[in-house]
């Protein structure tokens, strides 16, 4: 998996009945998507009313185009996983706007069925996301018939996308779950969520479980796959190497909010945020010279619970002032295709450093 | 050198591959994996023969036995083990004790495993209703089970048919009540675990149904652990049963059933103690061999071994 000799693939124009909006129209477009949970609290603290909650996802913004990978990585526990149930509405979201297509998910032009059907998710522990009493090609069958196929159909469907896959239909398709590895069982996986011809794959730390080698190919059969079936993919994952390998666009999540977003290559080489910029140098270098001696970042994020005020990095940001306390960035273009939640990149926010950055930008 | 080396690797590779193909071919169901595993159990081997024994004598039970069961004789009152005509001796009626005990093993049997049949089927649904909806049905539902959880079995079984009145269908009806919430409690405990697994909620990604999800992707994973449990349940019905009988509230005589039998000869205990112990002996049999078989069952069901 050489970074540096990856070309960078020119996709091929999306020919799709089901294209409403065209090309230009973003695939999908995220608003002010936000979820907060309710901790538990006692029924006499219910009485008093108020409660805390989690605010898990807290108002992010983006927008998906076709035919691109998205690449989304933060810490854990930033709303990475949590952005990807929301936006297939396996959890409910507080508030906000996910629009697919042009159409706004729920309204009467597309019911969340439907949605669902050109949407598919693959989890990152590939065991407990298969039925372990069903074989593999009833797994894969299992959506189309619910979406009024007949079985005969879906198991021939679902013997096609095993092959797709890499997994022979004759030896493969009537195995158990638990009688395959955990490389050929994600390889179920994509073929389960490919299996509603999707146009839109969700996947949330899909290859993070599997090793090295095994996790090289199945991020190869997801490129190929991709040019084949012209998909458009989120990519979740904390693994910022293989983000960087797979992506067209990058969005960097910090505790429940956007803190960047730019076209990968650019936003690998200069990164605008200072959390990105701690981040990248997180990433193990390949020269022994310039081996991480400190670690860029100490500590645990502070607690979505109270979140801080202002700019939510501020308590580990290297570069804060008084003011960043107090003010709470937006995310705002800066150049070209890229976007930062930072005041330094803000005109006139009064950071000290603000206007030479953009000066220099 | 080439040729033959390659000509040899590929044949050990196709013979290597070939070997593979044919481990997987007789790769088989999840039932009958536990089917294989419970025939190599020698436990589970003797406890079914038991049982299967038991049933057999039981629906046989009125065209084998040696003499009537009911045929009362004031002259051969509580003869002892081993007497001549009365192999197993007889009770203080005189009746035959093992044409006894053979035709009690039909209502014995009955009340064991009808009231632990009716609860399964009532009680899963209601455990399974309740976990997987979760949320307030499942707290409403679960603390409404959890006011029979308050009273001990033995007492709510005693209490219910006392209100009911005596009879061998009010039994059964208090011994149903009885056993629904440990298996709804059960059932409801295993489907909550499920319903967090990775795969509904990919089965939920694809647009399907409640319904629909319960059908296919709850059920298999959930029958075999409340079912598990319930067999283990079927002893204590039996016991339970018994108990009744004994106290009057089930079986009258003077149909035969262990419970009863037991009941009625504890007035022999000092006089013929093993005959008086003989319809225990075959409760106990009996419990015992369900229990083991529920275990074996469970140790069988485990896919990690």
């Amino acid at each position: 998996m050489d970074i540096s000799s990856k070309p960078r693939q020119v996709h091929p124009p999306l020919i799709d009945i089901r294209d409403r909006g065209g090309p230009a129209q973003p695939m999908l477009r995220v608003r002010k998507l936000f979820k907060h949970f309710d901790l538990k609290k006692s029924f006499i603290e219910s009485l008093a009313g108020g409660g805390q909650v989690v605010r898990a996802v807290d108002g992010v913004d983006f927008d998906v185009f076709k035919g691109e990978t998205l690449g989304v990585v933060g810490e854990s526990g930033c709303g990475k996983s949590t952005t990807a149930r929301l936006l297939m509405h396996l959890i409910e979201p507080s508030g906000g706007e996910i629009i697919f297509d042009g159409e706004t998910v729920g309204t009467p032009g597309l019911s969340l069925r439907e949605y669902r059907r050109q949407v598919q998710l693959v989890f990152q522990d590939s065991y407990s996301s298969l039925n372990p009493r069903l074989t593999i090609e009833d797994s894969v069958a299992f959506g189309p018939q619910v979406h009024g196929v007949s079985r005969r159909e879906a198991i021939g469907r679902a013997r096609d996308l095993l092959a797709r896959v890499g997994l022979e239909p004759r030896r493969f398709a009537e195995r158990y779950p638990h009688e395959l590895s955990g490389g050929q069982r994600q390889r179920v996986n994509i073929a389960r969520a490919l299996a509603l011809e999707p146009r839109l794959v969700i996947l949330d730390e899909a290859v993070s479980a599997l090793d090295k080698s095994v996790e090289a190919q199945v991020l190869n059969l997801l490129m190929d796959l991709k040019d084949a079936f012209g998909l458009t993919y989120i990519f979740i994952s904390h693994d910022l190497h293989v983000v960087r390998y797979i992506s067209d666009r990058v969005m960097v999540m910090y505790l429940g909010k956007v803190a960047e977003t730019g076209p990968a290559e650019d936003l690998f080489e200069r990164p605008l945020h200072p959390y990105t910029g701690a981040l990248l140098s997180s990433m193990p270098s390949m020269d022994p010279d310039q081996r991480t001696q400190e670690a860029p970042l100490t500590g645990d994020p502070p607690n979505p619970i109270n979140p801080p005020s202002g700019c939510r990095f501020h308590t580990r940001c290297p570069m804060a002032e008084p003011v960043c306390a107090e003010q709470t960035p937006t995310l705002a273009s800066v150049r070209g295709q890229r976007k930062v939640a930072c005041l330094i990149h803000e005109i006139g926010s009064g950071h000290s450093q603000a206007d030479a950055a953009i000066y220099a930008a | 050198m080439s040729a033959t080396t390659l000509s040899f690797d590929a044949k050990a590779q196709k013979a290597a591959a070939d070997a593979v193909e044919a481990a997987f071919e007789r790769s088989t169901g999840f039932w009958s994996g536990v089917l294989r595993k419970l025939a190599r159990d020698p436990v589970a081997l003797v406890s079914a023969g038991v049982i299967l024994l038991l049933i057999l004598m039981a629906i046989f039970a009125p065209w084998i036995v040696p003499s009537d069961p009911y045929k009362t004789s004031m002259i051969n009152r509580l003869k002892p083990i081993g007497t001549e005509h009365f192999p197993l001796g007889t009770d203080e009626l005189g009746r035959d004790m093992l044409s006894r005990l053979m035709v009690g093993a039909r209502l014995s049997l009955f009340m064991g495993i009808t009231p632990v049949l009716i609860a399964f089927l009532i009680g899963s649904a209601i455990g399974i209703l309740a976990g997987f909806a979760g949320g307030w049905l499942n707290t409403i539902i679960m603390r409404s089970i959890d006011v029979l959880y308050a009273f001990p079995s033995v007492l709510l079984a005693i209490a219910l048919s006392g209100a009911l009145g005596a009879g061998i269908g009010n039994a059964l009806l208090s011994l149903t009540i009885v056993f629904i919430p440990p298996i709804a409690r059960v059932a409801e405990s295993v489907t909550t675990q499920v319903r967090g697994r990775d795969f509904v909620e990919a089965a939920r990604a694809s647009g399907a149904g409640g319904f629909t999800i319960v059908r296919v992707h709850v059920l298999g994973n959930v029958l075999g652990p409340i079912f598990v449990y319930a067999t283990s349940l079927i002893a204590v019905s039996m016991i339970l049963a018994s108990g009744l009988s004994f106290l009057g509230l089930g079986v009258r005589p003077p149909e035969p059933e262990w419970g009863l039998m037991l009941n009625t000869l504890r007035t022999a205990i000092y006089s013929q103690p093993w005959i008086a112990a003989l319809p225990g002996v075959m409760i106990f049999i009996t419990s015992i061999s369900f229990n083991l078989l529920s275990d074996s069952l469970r140790s069988a069901m485990d896919v990690k071994n």
